[in-house]
């Protein structure tokens, strides 16, 4: 069990150094789509068949999405300009050296104060249910829904769901919004 | 305990991503996989060893083990919200590739409409 966690883990992590490092666009969309489907494995081995759908579903369609974008757009990654060549050049190469070390430095307080924080952490798997008790002993009854998931997402955090539905709302309201070429007088 | 650490490792590549990538779409992408290594996360924190699907074969007999079903409720909101704004990125990104023929975040600096 948590030997094929790892292996997917490693997996997702190699498909999401190399959609960073991609030449090709349309390839680092594809290895991000490897992230998202071994995302869906890994949710199925922890026993959370509903997330694995949503995130299936959630996969295809973004992946479509930015498929698209590239298809409009280009899929070449941006040219390194040959440095040597323009003025000032060491400082340039200094300055790129200096965001890469400051994001290493960043990447490592956090690394450092997470595996600080995880020994409060309960062990895997020794997850104890506080919360979720009454939920899991007496929702199915209270609900009338035998799937606990569904009863708590639209019966006991009801208006979190009604939440969500005005994120999406107004998310969909943006990207029309963004895209509305009607009624537009200058040529984008 | 590896797990949570090789989950937030994953986190830590998306994170490096957003710092050093010039590339709009790759900026996306990376935002993308912090996001799924949270989703990860949390439902790691959730399962319970031996643990049973939160779905009840017929009503009123709970089994010994469930794993826990309310980061699953939480995580399912925050998979869809996700995608919104992983949509809403991109139209912004076309957009801006539209007016100025780059992803490059550098070259996009002439704030004058």
């Amino acid at each position: 069990m948590e030997e094929a966690l790892l292996f997917i883990l490693i997996i997702m992590l190699a498909g999401a150094l190399y959609a960073l490092y991609a030449k090709d666009l349309l390839s680092a969309v594809v290895s991000y789509g490897i992230v998202g489907f071994a995302l869906v494995i890994a949710f199925l081995l922890l026993q959370a068949p509903d997330l694995a759908i949503v995130q299936v579903v959630v996969e295809t369609i973004s992946l479509v999405i930015m498929i698209s974008v590239l298809i409009i757009s280009t899929r070449e990654d941006l040219q390194e300009t040959p440095v040597a060549k323009i003025k000032g050049a060491s400082y340039i190469q200094f300055r790129h050296m200096m965001y890469v070390a400051a994001a290493l430095v960043i990447t490592g307080l956090f690394l450092y104060f997470f595996v600080a924080s995880t020994a409060m952490l309960p062990a895997f798997g020794e997850h104890q249910t506080r919360m979720a008790t009454e939920y899991v002993q007496h929702g199915a009854e209270k609900t009338g829904a035998i799937n606990l998931v569904t009863g708590i997402v639209f019966d006991f955090r009801g208006y979190d769901t009604l939440g969500e539905a005005t994120v999406l709302f107004t998310a969909v309201i943006g990207v029309l919004a963004m895209l509305r070429l009607v009624g537009k007088k200058e040529e984008l | 305990m590896v797990l949570f650490i090789m989950c937030f490792i994953l986190f830590l590549v998306g994170l490096y991503g957003v710092i050093t990538r010039r590339n709009l779409i790759k900026i996306i992408i990376a935002l993308s996989i912090m996001e799924y290594s949270l989703n990860l996360f949390f439902i790691l924190i959730g399962y319970r060893k031996g643990g049973e699907i939160p779905i009840l074969k017929d009503a009123g007999a709970v089994p010994p083990v469930v794993v826990d079903p309310l980061p699953q409720a939480m995580i399912l909101t925050a998979i869809v919200i996700g995608l919104a704004t992983t949509a809403l990125l991109l139209a912004i990104a076309i957009r801006l590739y539209r007016k100025y023929k780059t992803f490059d975040v550098s070259g996009i600096n002439a704030l004058k409409g």
